[in-house]
């Protein structure tokens, strides 16, 4: 299976929108290499800024940018972009609603080993918070083209989570998504996994592992947290009974929590988390950083087979 | 500028400050001291030189203007209502629930308004945004900010500085209301401003510095710096008065964001009435 990463859909997405349409600008804050909007940068300089390490700034003149008719996309590190210029998104975009999406690459703790400082597992939920904030994180290269083209086309502003590793292609070049809307990669009836951005693969892999062992199991990729796709949810809650979230995210406040929240509210069903177990990384391999936080293959199996048991399923 | 002209400005800027005043006690809320010190500048701007519109808020060849210290709205509130964006009862809705003015300006709700400011430091990376957008599209606009002398105590504002000159946004220009007073205090205290206008200029700025509260000083700044299309951002330091035109709010800290009474209302609108200070 080929792998690609969702950072180079960044860059060859933005540089298609680009050269499409003159007011999608981007704006990079001195990281364009690792962001892979260089090619933009030659190839659309007239829409293109970088503000060099401002990233409050640059979100203060996308929203300039903005309320002139223009479409900017704010690149940084999902780090700095989530969290050293929150406040401003918050003020300058969220509140006056305006058109500006921020596009953040090294999501999770894909920035393995660089350590705690620049891993991010608190983006997804700070930015869930922010009223009229839409936030996605696609599951591969093909799905982070189309979602990148759907939060261009959506007038507002949109928070959107890539990663630096490649990550297997599940989709097709001619899959198409919606903000919102769930994709069901696999039914199943015993037990759903809720995924999204590089953990689906995890969560398919399982999935097949345990259809050899007997368990049926129903898989979603939840591109999008916000809004998050309440009927999706509803149904597996319904239909399985048994939910596991799987997410590199802290378990507070991401993919898990918003799920939590339905089921609370629903009533009923069980769902388990995994995801990053409230605690900082550290310079490491990504998949040791995801061994150490059970965020694997085998721990969704394990999990799985606990669940249905406590459940009396098995 | 003529001497008729001059006398008008200055009329305007009473209005401004007695239409401010109104608004903030009827509210019993808001931010007089920077409203008055701000109120020359705001004059000079939306009664001589922003080209704008009040038919049409949205105008896309419109002048802009961005209140990056944002809580000093009575006063662009007042400005708005005298140039004919708001209708005049709008003086008695500040800080009310529903009210188009909010205690910070909100573009969504309120024509005229540029950008939604509040959380100081910020606007002045929006002004530079607009200004970018304005240039690349070919466009004549011009943008101006007003920031204050204590909200420079905010690194964002000299990120944007950088940002300015380097896209050489000559039809930038940036007011620093330089009224020494803060919130908890003197800006020497909390946190020294030291030299304003050299800090700009380091910046890449072409800088002026005047008196904030001469209406010849500002137009003639202004006028200056419309001229020089040199590629650099143009900035005016404003040494200004907080709580100018009424006696006992100029130069009192207290008088940053606090409503008068009855009796203090009073005594305040005769003072600016008779333009004694």
């Amino acid at each position: 299976m080929s792998k690609q990463a969702t950072r180079e859909a960044l860059g060859d997405e933005l540089l298609a929108l680009g050269l499409e349409r003159q007011e999608v600008y981007v704006v990079d804050c001195d990281v364009s290499k690792s962001c892979k909007t260089v090619p933009f940068a030659h190839q659309c300089p007239a829409q293109h800024l970088n503000v060099g390490i401002s990233e409050q700034n640059a979100v203060g003149i996308a929203a300039g940018l903005a309320t002139a008719g223009k479409v900017p996309f704010v690149v940084t590190y999902a780090a700095f972009g989530s969290m050293r210029a929150c406040e401003q998104i918050r003020q300058e975009v969220c509140y006056p609603r305006l058109n500006v999406k921020i596009a953040c690459s090294h999501g999770g703790l894909t920035p393995a080993n660089d350590g705690a400082s620049h891993q991010c597992i608190e983006d997804m939920g700070i930015m869930r918070t922010l009223p009229n904030m839409m936030v996605i994180m696609p599951a591969d290269y093909h799905a982070a083209r189309k979602l990148i083209r759907a939060a261009a086309a959506y007038q507002g502003p949109v928070y959107l989570r890539f990663t630096r590793d490649p990550v297997e292609d599940l989709y097709g070049e001619e899959e198409e998504f919606e903000i919102g809307k769930a994709k069901y990669l696999r039914d199943g009836r015993d037990i759903a996994i809720l995924a999204n951005g590089d953990t689906v693969s995890l969560a398919l892999h399982a999935a097949e592992q345990l259809d050899r062992e007997g368990v049926s199991v129903r898989v979603l990729d939840m591109h999008t947290i916000k809004p998050l796709d309440r009927e999706a949810v509803e149904k597996a809650l319904t239909e399985c009974g048994c939910v596991i979230t799987v997410e590199d995210h802290n378990i507070l406040n991401g993919l898990g929590s918003a799920v939590c929240e339905v089921a609370a509210e629903m009533g009923h069903g069980r769902v388990k988390r995994i995801g990053v177990l409230d605690r900082f990384g550290e310079s490491a391999p990504y998949e040791a950083l995801l061994a150490l936080n059970g965020i694997t293959v085998e721990n969704l199996c394990t999990t799985a087979h606990e669940l249905l048991e406590q459940e009396g399923k098995q | 500028m003529t001497k008729e002209q001059i006398l008008y400005l200055e009329e305007r800027a009473k209005e401004i400050r007695k239409t401010a005043l109104t608004m903030i006690y009827q509210a019993q809320s808001g931010h007089p001291g920077g409203s008055f010190s701000a109120a020359d500048v705001i004059a000079a701007l939306y009664f001589h030189f922003l080209k704008l519109d009040p038919e049409q808020p949205k105008w896309e060849d419109r002048d802009r203007f961005v209140l990056s210290k944002g809580h000093v709205c009575p006063a662009l509130y007042a400005a708005l209502i005298l140039r004919g964006f708001l209708p005049a009862d709008a003086v008695n809705t500040l800080r009310r629930q529903g009210s188009l003015l909010q205690g910070h300006p909100d573009m969504k709700r309120c024509p005229g308004i540029d950008i939604s400011t509040g959380s100081l430091g910020q606007g002045l990376s929006c002004a530079v945004g607009m200004a970018i957008a304005g240039k690349n599209d070919g466009k004549n606009f011009r943008t101006y900010a007003l920031l204050g002398d204590g909200e420079c105590n905010e690194g964002q504002i000299w990120e944007a500085a950088q940002a300015a000159n380097k896209y050489q946004l000559d039809r930038l220009m940036v007011f620093v209301d330089h009224n020494g007073l803060q919130n908890d205090g003197s800006t020497e205290e909390i946190m020294p401003s030291g030299d304003l206008a050299a800090k700009f200029r380091a910046f890449g700025f072409q800088t002026v510095e005047i008196d904030g509260h001469s209406m010849k000083e500002i137009t003639g700044a202004v006028s200056f710096l419309q001229t020089q299309e040199n590629g650099m951002p143009k900035c005016v330091v404003c040494r200004t008065v907080k709580g100018k035109g009424v006696s006992f709010m100029e130069n009192v800290a207290a008088w940053h964001g606090m409503a008068p009474n009855e009796e203090q209302y009073r005594q305040a609108m005769r003072e600016l009435e008779g333009g004694a200070a």
